[in-house]
């Protein structure tokens, strides 16, 4: 929590004034009495001599609709700035945190779950929220009470004070006591809703398979087993939080029948006058009223509490500093740009994060600028990890990788990325429209610009296909979450035009044309490659047809190169290509080997 | 502005009040439960009024020095402290009770929602974004739990204090009473005035925190993406946006819900001068001595406090009924048609699949499939081609009832699709999809998912079939890997071999491969394609790919372009056409 404080200092007028006007109220409220007393002996004066005072009366009423006035308006002036600290601290907070994932490295990424933070910037942050809200609102005044009450009682009685000095630490165990005891199980509270918070997003995803499979009913199984625990956590936590009342009941009016004991006594003995034990029995009183409205606020404090625990967690995943491990003489290569090849993989290597072995094994080769490099090889090769160290999604864990002679670690991130334009193997888009989806590309594309970068993603008909099916077409044509409204096919392509809108030097298209037929995939090829430019582009497949016209083709096989060069050369020198390939073309087998003879 | 305000008040409260019926409903089956909590709850609240009179008889025993009946002192202790246990026990007791309830009205509504959530027609699924129906299921409910639980364990005891001390005030003195009976509405009055202009701001908060979900699902969901352009300035700035209208919305939300304690507290502080004025002058005529005034006074209190609870029950509870009433619209949600009573079980297909007439669109004004006619007789395979989106997945979507012709109709084995059970039509199929999904578990739960019954031996062979064997082997902990959300660290290409092991292990009379082997090696495909031969053999198959070698053995290819099929035949047939077909057919070898 101590962390989360920072996000409360732009507030740190609100969070003073708010608990400072609540004291107020509290302070006239404290008033009320005395005014009355003030009423009973001046006002109806019974005993006394003169008589009643009825405009003594009426002076005191009034005076107590004023006090009640001022407290209106002390109290809603707290609770307008306790709203505002706490709304203000949770939007900062969320801001934050949704600032704080965004800057989250690949390896990271992959570590953390997207529902689990679902629910922390949601749910974890409300709760928060009304920690915070309460916490301005009540949690000053409760002790101020406490220790009042305890203060007045020193004024009457130093023996029946005592009692107050007993009970008030005993108090403050139990209250204490149960916050620390209930902390991390409202933590496996939280943990359980994560899991229910899965299982709906996992059926929103795979409604699909799950129906055909005719899995409703398992899942439901499912679903009521993660309710169950999760209700289940929270009945148990609950029960032990219910203690907190009655627990504060019965140590507060056991200090009663002690106070009515040792006032029996001092009574007695003549110490004590009656009035003087009814204040102190009074004052015990006040305490009870106090923290049966603290203990209503503990629960949501340590609701909070542990809310702010996984959120700090969130903050606490720190990417690691990779940039700077890269050796610093690489810079000074940048002197001798001219004869250092554009692209160089100097035998990298790549081992995952928490992954025993390597993904990638001395991978050595050089790009020229402009050309088309196909990767091919089998599932699980290591294709998709090789072209993501391009754009420095994952740090090289062995050997260097430099474009231009520069190491790329030694590239600032944003600088490298708008170098190179990606189009990912699951094809995603955005709500929003076309325009503002290739936008994602480069922020200020003209539309002429967003037009040639669809013509050659041969999207044009996507696009245009739009337009006949709502008011608003072509390119502010709507777009559903995730682009459900599109198929496949069509979205792959709308991803490539929006790599290319910011007319990347590297293009990479990791196995993004599968969902488009031969003829489309074809076309784009040929598109891509008459792009103006010199643009350098790797394309990653499973087909042969959409590497094999490559300037080089690099073979990978099991995370390593089984070979590179061009379509022909791997023909006659590699057996992995020669396999991948005669498997889609087994007529060319053939007629090679009748070529051959 | 007095009929702008009239309806306004009209607009909010069916919907509170429709949401409010519902949860009673939910609550009606924890009955007994519920009845025992509210005997507790009057048990402690009568206990609680009785402590004070106790002490108070106490210290009226205390006259002074030397004057003290000890023996009376320490039987009112020993009564004051039974009460003291009792009370404690009764409302801890309670405090459980109402837990149990709530959370098990929680438990109850969750379930409902998401046996909604497998019955909605996918009409409405791909029409709805996942973050907004995820954040109804769990951040909805879960605001609603936390106000359900404060309206328990306070309204209650709110209640019911106010019934007791209402007659203990009564039986002391009746026009001083009936002051504080007269000024005390006001203080509903108030809280229900806050709380109607309050409601609809709730409402609009949880629209907000939907949308602000939508886009983090969106966004963390693929933040790979967001990455690879850069974009996170952008996100963080629609994020902000979004944001910055919550603070906005939750502020007033906020602040105005919790002028409702203020205010009617103001009210109490009324009730207490009108006491204090009114027996003053009551006791200057001698009708009440000041020792009752003044206990009177400490009553009226005690009155007036649980109302000030009550209304800020009232406006947790408008707080949870806003969102009640949002995860209840996703109950209420029309889900598909059921199936008929009488409809057949589709039990061993022989595989005749024939469509007649269908006509089908997903918007009335986008003609999609119009008049298409198709008759499949068992062990065929039918092939289906096309550019991409084509409407070959739409295909799918009909076979499988996914959505519902919009005329015409589809036969399996003569029987009209609808009138099969859609459970047994949908196991009468094997489907491998080009997404691949696979559900959080383990990499046996996995392939078992469409037999659950299965034998480790025929899990191990679908496996090796499937061509999986190997790298699940290879898995640390091989088939009792664990799968994470999305699949983890599993490539596509594995992913989709065991969606196809899946399948293997099910062995269903009919078959459907939309692009099932999209993201697999060539290599593995082949040694695959052997297995999917075999396992076609005899089966009546669709076969939705691009490579086209994997459709020439075909006996029924169906080439379709805008929704349309535009040609029908075999591979030879449709070459000698010189068609759409063959101009794809001969693509694949250019470029």
């Amino acid at each position: 929590m101590r962390k989360l404080m920072k996000y409360l200092s732009g507030y740190r007028k609100e969070s003073v004034l708010a608990p400072l006007f609540k004291l107020l109220e509290a302070f006239f409220e404290l008033l009320v009495p005395l005014v009355m007393a003030s009423i009973i002996d001046r006002g109806i004066n019974v005993n006394g001599t003169g008589g009643a005072d009825t405009g003594h009366i009426w002076r005191m009423g009034l005076c107590l609709l004023a006090l009640a006035v001022v407290g209106l308006v002390s109290s809603i002036t707290a609770q307008f700035f306790a709203a505002k600290a706490a709304v203000g601290f949770s939007a900062g907070l969320r801001q934050a945190l949704f600032d704080h994932i965004q800057g989250l490295d690949f390896t990271n990424i992959d570590k953390a779950g997207t529902s689990t933070m679902i629910t922390r910037m949601t749910s974890d942050v409300n709760q928060i929220q009304s920690g915070v809200n309460l916490v301005l609102r009540l949690f000053l005044r409760s002790p101020i009470i406490v220790f009042g009450a305890m203060i007045m009682a020193f004024t009457i009685d130093v023996k029946s004070a005592l009692v107050f000095v007993v009970a008030i630490p005993l108090l403050a165990v139990v209250v204490f006591g149960i916050m620390v005891w209930t902390m991390p199980l409202y933590k496996k509270v939280q943990a359980n809703l994560d899991r229910v918070l899965g299982v709906t997003r996992e059926n929103l995803t795979g409604v699909r398979v799950i129906r055909a499979f005719h899995q409703e009913e398992v899942e439901e199984g499912r679903f009521r087993g993660f309710t169950k625990a999760l209700a289940d956590s929270q009945i148990f936590v609950g029960k032990i939080s219910a203690v907190m009342n009655p627990v504060t009941y019965v140590i507060v009016n056991g200090a009663i029948i002690a106070l009515i004991y040792i006032g029996a006594v001092q009574v007695n003995i003549g110490n004590l006058s009656q009035g003087e034990v009814v204040a102190i029995i009074n004052y015990m009183s006040q305490i009870l009223v106090e923290l049966v409205k603290l203990a209503n606020l503990i629960i949501t404090v340590t609701k909070a509490l542990a809310c702010a625990d996984r959120v700090a967690g969130v903050f606490e995943i720190q990417n690691g500093n990779w940039m700077s491990e890269a050796e610093t003489g690489s810079a000074s290569d940048g002197a001798l740009q001219a004869t250092v090849p554009f692209l160089q993989f100097e035998h990298v290597s790549l081992t995952y994060a928490g992954a025993g072995a390597e993904t990638l094994h001395d991978i050595d080769f050089t790009v020229n600028k402009g050309e088309t490099i196909g990767v091919i090889g089998g599932t699980g090769s290591g294709k998709s990890s090789l072209v993501n160290l391009i754009p420095g999604f994952y740090p090289v864990t062995g050997g260097s990788l430099r474009l231009e002679g520069r190491d790329i670690r030694q590239i600032p991130e944003d600088e490298l990325r708008s170098r190179v334009g990606m189009v990912p193997q699951k094809a995603v888009l955005f709500k929003g429209t076309i325009r503002s989806n290739l936008q994602w590309g480069k922020p200020d594309a003209t539309e002429e610009e967003m037009w040639q970068a669809i013509d050659t993603a041969q999207a044009r008909e996507v696009v245009e296909g739009k337009k006949s099916s709502g008011n608003h077409g072509g390119l502010d044509a709507e777009i559903a979450q995730n682009g459900k409204n599109l198929s496949g096919g069509q979205r792959q392509r709308l991803t490539i035009a929006r790599a290319l809108v910011r007319k990347p030097q590297i293009l990479i298209l990791d196995d993004s044309a599968s969902a488009l037929d031969y003829a489309t995939d074809a076309r784009l090829r040929t598109a891509i490659r008459q792009l103006e430019g010199g643009t350098t582009t790797f394309i990653v497949s499973q087909r042969a047809s959409s590497i094999r016209h490559a300037d080089k083709i690099i073979v990978l096989d099991d995370g390593e190169m089984a070979g590179i060069g061009t379509h022909d050369e791997l023909l006659k020198s590699c057996e992995v290509y020669r396999e991948i390939y005669f498997s889609q073309y087994p007529e060319e087998r053939l007629n090679r080997r009748e070529a051959v003879r | 502005m007095a009929a702008d305000k009239e309806s306004k008040k009209e607009k909010g409260r069916p919907g509170q009040m429709a949401a409010m019926g519902r949860v009673l409903n939910y609550i009606r089956r924890y009955w007994l439960m519920v009845g025992f909590s509210l005997i507790l709850a009057a048990v402690t609240v009568v206990l609680t009024l009785y402590v004070p009179i106790l002490t108070g008889d106490a210290v009226d025993l205390l006259l002074g020095e030397g004057a003290v009946d000890f023996s009376a002192v320490f039987g009112l202790m020993k009564k004051i402290g039974i009460a003291m246990a009792v009370t404690a026990l009764a409302q801890w007791v309670m405090n459980t009770c109402n837990n149990h309830i709530t959370y098990h009205v929680v438990k109850d509504i969750r379930e409902d929602a998401f046996e909604k959530l497998e019955k909605l027609p996918l009409k409405y699924l791909d029409a709805h974004s996942y973050g907004d129906i995820v954040s109804r299921v769990v951040a909805d409910v879960d605001t609603f739990a936390d106000g359900l639980l404060m309206g328990f364990t306070q309204l209650f005891t709110g209640v019911l204090t106010i019934i007791g001390t209402l007659i203990f005030m009564l039986a002391t003195n009746v026009p001083i009473a009936l002051v504080v009976v007269c000024i005390t509405p006001v203080s509903f009055l108030v809280a229900r005035f806050i709380a109607t202009r309050t409601y609809s701001m709730f409402k609009l908060q949880s629209e907000i925190r939907g949308e602000q979900t939508s886009l983090i699902e969106e966004t963390i969901g693929n933040q790979k993406v967001v990455k690879a352009f850069s974009r996170e300035a952008a996100v963080k700035s629609q994020f902000g946006e979004i944001n910055g209208r919550l603070q906005g919305c939750s502020l007033k939300a906020i602040f105005f819900s919790s002028i409702t304690n203020p205010a009617t507290r103001f009210v109490n502080s009324l009730v207490y001068a009108g006491v204090g004025i009114f027996g003053a002058f009551v006791a200057i005529r001698g009708g009440i001595s000041v020792g009752r005034l003044s206990c009177f006074l400490s009553y009226a209190n005690q009155y007036t406090k649980p109302f000030n609870e009550i209304s800020g029950v009232v406006t947790e509870l408008q707080n949870a009924l806003a969102c009640a009433a949002r995860i209840f619209e996703l109950i209420e949600e029309e889900p598909q048609v059921p199936d008929a009573d009488n409809a057949k079980v589709l039990t061993n297909a022989r595989g005749n699949v024939a469509l007649e007439n269908v006509y089908f669109s997903y918007v009335p004004e986008r003609k999609l499939i119009q008049d298409f006619n198709l008759t499949v007789k068992p062990g065929q395979r039918v092939a289906i081609v096309g550019p991409t989106g084509c409407g070959k997945t739409t295909v799918i979507n009909l076979l499988m009832r996914f959505y519902d012709v919009d005329s015409g109709r589809i036969l399996v084995d003569g029987t009209d699709i609808r009138d099969i059970t859609r459970g047994s039509l949908r196991t009468g199929y094997g489907m491998v999809l080009q997404e691949t999904w696979l559900r959080s578990g383990t990499i046996r739960d996995n392939i078992r998912m469409g037999k659950p019954e299965a034998t480790e031996e025929e899990v191990l062979q679908s496996a090796k079939a499937a061509h999986a064997h190997s790298f699940i082997k290879r898995l640390p902990q091989g088939y009792d890997t664990m799968i994470t959300e999305d699949g983890g660290s599993l490539s596509q290409g594995q992913k989709q071999l065991l969606c196809i092991a899946r399948v293997m292990l099910c062995l269903p009379p009919m078959l459907i491969l939309d692009e099932a082997t999209s993201s697999i090696d060539t290599r593995t495909e082949m040694r695959i394609q052997n297995a999917f031969a075999k396992m076609m053999e005899g089966r009546t198959s669709f076969i939705v790919a691009h490579r086209l070698s994997t459709i020439q053995e075909a006996d029924i290819i169906l080439v379709m372009k805008d929704g349309n099929i535009i040609e029908q035949g075999n591979h030879e047939s449709l070459l000698a056409k010189k068609g759409f077909y063959s101009t794809l057919y001969h693509s694949q070898f250019e470029g």
